[in-house]
């Protein structure tokens, strides 16, 4: 499935400085039942954002009309667990194009990658700064800009640059998967299995 | 190639058909497992392409996830579940995949079938959307879980574009105390690393404890790998795999198995060979685990308390929200608190060897009043084993019903959910919050402490359970 380019992305962002955010908590298996990528980002952190009697929990920040954006920044180990890319869908469908943490877990990068969220690894520090810009202001913009592989608090100009392959950069700016690629190599895949032994 | 090379790296750089520069490599998959939770999207994404599945005959798939554990031959009931079921058995039969749906003989959970047909095998590359597919690193398989996107690659070019991980080796030295099993390594190294300590390596796991371990020994470790980060874990194959594969129906046969034989010889690391991180454990150290908290990295050895704020790694932010999840306390003994379920089974402790290791402790006593067992084999195959051995009977004088197999309470997608607030503990291997069902508390542990709360209705030590003999 095809996704929009991701160029220079700048917006405010939301906050959630939680370690261990897993693939439960950002869907949970219930929500796993569709047989079409639809609907996913009404599933977002369900059980953090409502009741078992489906009433809003106030206090959690997507709840708080205060936070907005495009930008989804987490805590240290964002998406360990399953292997469900149904969690970066979800992300994906809520809206955020890109997810901020100082570690994340490997298979859910692989899944943002793979679905046009772009994964931002940030030092712990970088990461607090901007958890305390936001607290300072919801509004703070941060400028994601991915030909440059920089992050940018851009009041203050703060700055990190951080990693992405030179293969996913690409794919990342045109809007490609590996699928296309990997179509296109059908024939040399079909001279490797001949020698295959399985 | 002059460096001596690893486990990993032979297996791993004779599945590269391309290398792109800067870029992942594109690796070639021998085995495909699907089951119906993550693979619909994967088959739509494929038929709007108007592709085909390029090697139907590497493609197995079984129906686990969210396929109820009572009355199977009746209709599922829940619409969502069957339409799942029902896609994933047309999109088998269209692009002539084997297909195990429920009430067939092969039917089970993905990783537990997968060995027991012989379609795992050493050396090769295994993959399937869900992360514990790790399990099948134990016959000296890169095995490792993929996402939906991932799946649609697998099926329509047999490959998938992978950055080759870095290596770590996992040493357990020495022989395990009475009582401990291979869940407690698993948990131990677990707890010692963190969730997030193995991020971005495979490990292999080297060492006496995995040489003397059970094939079924070694799955539970393996699988367990994700739960610290570890994209997954393998074992050298060594007689005891062979042992266990040969003869299999997906095994290969005759002159077939002479040549592979000779193959799998010469999988293990070399002397000398690197690995870009290596720790030891002393087997000594470890006892039997149980978690306490919202994560597989908060677990404890039974007979110690919970650990203060300060002496555990990362947030106390993230620390104290977790323990109020579990309405537990900073210092408090595990042992002793009541509990509400048990759950055995999943593919971590759902094998024969865990249900012998069950039934070792219930056999002459009764499952406590107020607790509610799930005991849910992983497969068919298992549950006739149990049936066979004579297990089942011992189950039923203590007062336990079997369930038949599937995922259950392990994810809680079917019926088997616990209830808001109540406690469970299970052979499992996750205890996010609300996996085994929206509010419940899990607490992770082997077959051996499942067994012990069980009959007697609270966390107890099994090994005063134990006889000597049952060591
Ligand atoms: S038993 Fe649990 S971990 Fe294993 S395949 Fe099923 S849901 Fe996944």
């Amino acid at each position: 499935m095809a996704y929009d380019k991701f160029n220079i992305l700048t917006s405010s962002a939301v906050p959630l400085p939680i370690e261990n955010v897993d693939t439960d908590q950002i869907i949970p298996a219930r929500f796993l039942k569709a047989t079409e990528r639809k609907g996913f980002g009404d599933n977002l952190f369900r059980d953090w954002r409502y009741g078992s009697d489906h009433s809003v929990k106030k206090d959690f920040v997507l709840n708080n009309p205060k936070y907005s954006g495009r930008i989804l920044v987490g805590g240290k180990n964002f998406g360990s667990g399953s292997s469900r890319e149904h969690a970066a869908w979800a992300v994906y469908d809520y809206g955020f194009r890109c997810v901020v943490s100082s570690f994340f877990a490997d298979i859910f990068r692989n899944n943002c990658l793979n679905i046009g969220v772009l994964p931002v690894q940030v030092t712990p520090d970088f990461l607090q700064t901007i958890f305390e810009a936001i607290e300072k202001d919801p509004n703070t913009l941060l400028e994601v800009h991915l030909p440059n592989q920089t992050i940018t608090l851009v009041a203050t100009r703060e700055q990190e640059m951080f990693d992405i392959n030179e293969y996913k950069k690409s794919n990342m700016l045109n809007g490609y998967d590996d699928i296309d690629y990997l179509l296109n190599i059908k024939e040399d895949i079909r001279a490797f299995a001949k020698n295959r032994p399985l | 190639m002059s460096a001596k090379q690893t486990l990993f790296d032979k297996v791993w750089d004779s599945h590269v058909v391309q290398r792109i520069e800067n870029g992942p490599d594109v690796l070639f998959i021998d085995r495909h497992m699907v089951h119906e939770v993550t693979s619909p999207v994967a088959f739509l994404g494929i038929k709007n392409r108007g592709i085909r599945v390029m090697y139907p005959e590497k493609t197995f798939a079984t129906a686990d996830h969210n396929t109820p554990t009572i009355n199977q031959h009746l209709p599922v009931e829940d619409p969502l579940s069957a339409n799942q079921l029902k896609m994933l058995e047309e999109n088998a039969n269209e692009y002539g995949i084997s297909y195990w749906g429920l009430g067939h003989e092969k039917n089970g959970i993905v990783h537990v079938v997968g060995p027991e047909y012989g379609i795992t095998l050493p050396g090769a590359t295994i993959v399937c959307g869900d992360s514990h597919t790790s399990t099948h690193g134990a016959f000296g398989a890169i095995a490792f879980g993929i996402g939906t996107s991932e799946v649609e690659m697998v099926l329509a070019t047999q490959c998938i574009m992978q950055t080759k991980p870095k290596s770590m080796r996992i040493n357990v030295e020495g022989k395990l105390n009475f009582g401990v099993t291979p869940k407690d390594v698993a948990l131990y190294i677990i707890s010692q690393l963190t969730t997030s300590g193995a991020t971005g390596y495979f490990v292999e796991y080297a060492g006496q404890v995995f040489r003397d371990m059970s094939m079924e020994g070694r799955m539970t470790v393996c699988n367990l790998s994700i739960e610290m980060g570890a994209r997954g874990g393998m074992i050298a194959p060594d007689e005891r795999t062979f042992e266990y594969v040969k003869g299999r129906e997906f095994a290969p046969k005759g002159e077939a198995w002479d040549t592979a034989m000779a193959y799998w010889k010469t999988l293990p690391s070399e002397e000398g060979a690197e690995f870009d991180k290596e720790i030891t454990f002393d087997a000594a150290a470890i006892e039997p685990m149980i978690t306490y908290g919202t994560n597989p990295g908060m677990g404890i050895g039974i007979s110690n308390g919970i650990p203060l704020a300060e002496a555990v790694e990362g947030g106390v932010a993230t620390y104290k929200k977790s323990l109020e999840y579990m309405d537990f306390h900073e210092g408090e003994a595990m042992m002793g608190k009541k509990i509400d379920f048990v759950f055995l089974g999943s593919c971590t402790n759902g094998r024969i060897e865990d249900f012998r290791a069950f039934a070792s402790i219930v056999k002459g006593r009764k499952k406590a009043e107020h607790v509610t067992a799930w005991l849910v084999p992983g497969s068919h195959k298992v549950e006739t084993a149990i049936k066979e051995e004579g297990i089942l009977d011992i189950l039923h004088e203590a007062g336990f019903e079997l369930r038949e197999p599937g995922c259950s309470a392990c994810l809680a997608m079917n019926e088997d959910k616990i209830p808001p607030g109540k406690y469970a503990v299970s052979t499992s291997n996750r205890n996010f919050e609300g996996r085994q069902g929206p509010g419940a508390r899990t607490l992770l542990a082997s077959p051996l402490v499942a067994a012990a709360a069980a009959v007697t209705g609270k966390v107890t030590d099994p090994r005063e359970l134990m006889t000597m003999e049952m060591a």
